[in-house]
């Protein structure tokens, strides 16, 4: 196992696989992570590269046909894959908490929205539901809704917008040291997206929760965040500051990345990359990259590249920085 | 729309389905060519027997006129005299009917319970040997008919164990309870009459079950269809999420949901455990409408026939109109 790299949440040599009829997918190859307390890290990647199952496996809810066959992921000092069911019930909602993509689809179509946020709140507190409806009002009011109106609105009567913002209030209620925002504004309207992402950044500067952020879109980590791991296929490809990756992307893949993003004010041409993501039943051999990467040498459909530190706060797979591929070179 | 607009507006509804209901009925029964007057007389009678019979009975009228009659009688539920029994096909019903409805609420309770448990348990551990279990379960019980499994039920519990009674309602020499609902297990339980209770009990069971296996057949498939479909929703990985106990998550997030379509079912269920009856009466000699109605096809009673079934048809619908609020009260999407 790795040494603590992060005093909140260390995640090493993750391996998730999914059972399927067309085989096993291996899904997360040794995802390497890790936050410090109040930190916001963004995971970037393609559809399918994992940053979702990453951020499951990190709660212990990984589903059939899904497994975790190895690794760890530390939280403060306890390894939640190892934690009894009770006590990993006990950090979930009470110390770590996740909004998601569809907060409409995300909210119990049954249950008002009063209920839904008070439920959590009493489990934490371990008080009844009944008790925590004045909390769970405020909490609506702290997201910028009319709690009296949304308190016994059920979830087919909000907006997406709205629904988001109670999804919010519900992970915020507990005010858990951890909130994990899968894709929190890919389904919602680009003028609501940018209100959302301004709520919640406001919410947890005043909180003082970390947050894991998990997007497809460069733009919004690059606001929102200020650590960034690029994922692809199952695996960190490289983890930095949001300026030292912007200033010196160093993964092929990232390099691939962020020439691929449009920006006011560029000039050269935007550039995909070419090739298409790997097929995770059976994935490349060494490097998952190597058939995409214009950089290729023989080690790299070998031997699979370390996840290696190359200055401060600054680390990649990739054999070009490893020793290995610097002999090759 | 409030609820009242609503009731009101399927109340509207109700009344146009039973007129449909009514003129089949009453024209299928029609068509049918028998001659129920010389079943009565017998082929010898004399030619002004039979013209005075007719005409007694109305029959000698213009079909538009009899139907005409049908449907005002009906209106105000009567349906003339029965030709089998010569009481008021009306008073019929109201002596039969609890009987068969006291055999159908059984049965649906026995199958919602049973049917609802076996599903969520099935959909909970599912491919595992309760779940293989329950889809056998469902898989016989949907394809044994009810004269078949109450026949095997009666073989087995009746003539080799003994343990409980073949036929009827209460035992030859029990004292029915006082009329209350008509319907036996109630009243006793309302008089606080046990012995009666404990008699009318086990009469009851092996039929209430022979009715109610097919529908806790398709209650528990349908609830573990629609269970698993639930369970893979987001909103229950939210559940989670949230840290609440697993059987939290499924009691209070999933089974609501999940029990939408069951409702539908149990509705449904209603019905043909009303059809159902029919056989099941006559297999267990259990004295409800079921057999009333057979009883008085093979007899040509058209009169017993037309009002039976047009009672059933009511029934029928007043149970769908509970099913449709029902799913309000569990569904806050449908009331609005």
């Amino acid at each position: 196992m790795m040494d603590k790299r992060g005093n909140l949440l260390n995640v090493s040599d993750l391996h998730v696989v999914f059972y399927t009829y067309r085989g096993v997918i291996k899904a997360l190859n040794g995802v390497e992570l890790w936050m410090n307390k109040g930190e916001r890290l963004g995971i970037v990647g393609e559809t399918g590269c994992g940053k979702s199952v990453t951020s499951r496996a990190v709660m212990n809810l990984i589903e059939e046909p899904g497994k975790i066959i190895s690794g760890s992921v530390v939280f403060e000092d306890r390894d939640i894959l190892k934690l009894k069911e009770d006590e990993v019930r006990k950090i979930r909602g009470n110390e770590i908490s996740m909004i998601f993509q569809e907060p409409k689809s995300s909210l119990n179509p049954v249950m008002n929205v009063g209920f839904q946020i008070a439920e959590v709140l009493g489990k934490v507190n371990n008080k009844s539901i009944k008790s925590q409806y004045k909390a769970a009002a405020e909490m609506l009011e702290f997201v910028g809704l009319d709690s009296e109106r949304v308190m016994s609105m059920y979830p087919h009567e909000l907006s997406g917008g709205m629904a988001q913002r109670v999804m919010i209030a519900m992970g915020l209620a507990p005010n858990p040291k951890l909130l994990i925002a899968d894709e929190p504004t890919s389904a919602l309207d680009v003028t609501i997206q940018a209100q959302i992402l301004e709520l919640l950044d406001d919410l947890v500067e005043k909180m003082g929760n970390a947050v894991m952020l998990i997007s497809h879109d460069m733009g919004v980590v690059a606001e929102f965040c200020n650590k960034i791991l690029v994922m692809y296929a199952g695996n960190s490809a490289e983890y930095a500051s949001t300026e030292k990756l912007f200033k010196k992307p160093m993964h092929p893949y990232t390099t691939g990345l962020l020439k691929a993003v449009p920006q006011i004010g560029r000039t050269d041409e935007l550039k995909a990359i070419t090739g298409t993501v790997p097929d995770l039943v059976d994935p490349p051999s060494g490097c998952r990259f190597h058939k995409r990467c214009p950089q290729t040498m023989e080690i790299c459909k070998k031997e699979r590249p370390p996840f290696i530190q190359v200055e401060e706060d600054h680390y990649v797979a990739c054999h070009l920085y490893s020793q290995k591929g610097g002999e090759n070179k | 729309m409030n609820i009242w607009t609503y009731i009101l507006k399927r109340l509207l509804l109700m009344i146009l389905v039973l007129f449909g209901v009514a003129c089949i009925v009453f024209f299928i029964a029609h068509v049918i060519p028998a001659d129920p007057i010389s079943a009565m007389l017998g082929g010898n009678a004399p030619d002004e027997v039979i013209k005075r019979v007719e005409a007694q009975l109305g029959y000698d009228q213009p079909l538009i006129i009899q139907f005409y009659n049908f449907i005002t009688g009906a209106v105000v539920g009567d349906f003339g005299l029965s030709l089998r029994t010569n009481n008021p096909v009306m008073q019929d019903i109201n002596n039969y009917f609890p009987a068969t409805l006291e055999l159908t609420i059984f049965a649906i309770i026995i199958s919602t319970v049973v049917g609802i448990v076996l599903g969520v348990l099935s959909a909970v551990h599912r491919n595992k040997i309760i779940d293989h279990f329950s889809r056998i379960f469902s898989i016989v019980g949907v394809s044994m008919p009810v004269f078949w499994t109450g026949l095997l039920l009666l073989l087995l519990f009746y003539y080799r164990l003994g343990w409980l009674p073949a036929a009827g309602r209460l035992d030859f020499f029990t004292i029915p309870p006082d009329h209350i609902t008509g319907m036996y297990l109630l009243d006793s339980l309302l008089t606080g009459n046990w012995e009666v209770f404990k008699d009318a009990l086990r009469h009851i069971l092996l039929p209430a079950f022979a009715l109610g296996l097919l529908a806790t057949a398709s209650i528990a498939r349908t609830t573990r269809s629609s269970m698993l479909d639930v369970l893979k929703q987001e909103y229950i990985t939210t559940a989670k999420a949230k840290g609440l106990k697993k059987n939290v998550v499924i009691n209070r997030h999933a089974l609501r949901n999940s029990l939408i379509p069951t409702v539908t079912i149990i509705g449904l269920t209603f019905g043909s455990l009303l059809e159902g009856a029919v056989l099941t009466e006559t297999v267990f000699s259990w004295p409800g409408l079921g057999r009333y109605i057979t009883q008085g096809l093979l007899f040509l009673d058209y009169n017993s026939v037309m009002g039976g079934t047009l009672y059933i048809a009511f029934v029928y619908s007043i149970a769908n109109l509970v099913v449709d609020i029902l799913y309000a009260v569990l569904d806050p999407r449908m009331r609005t």
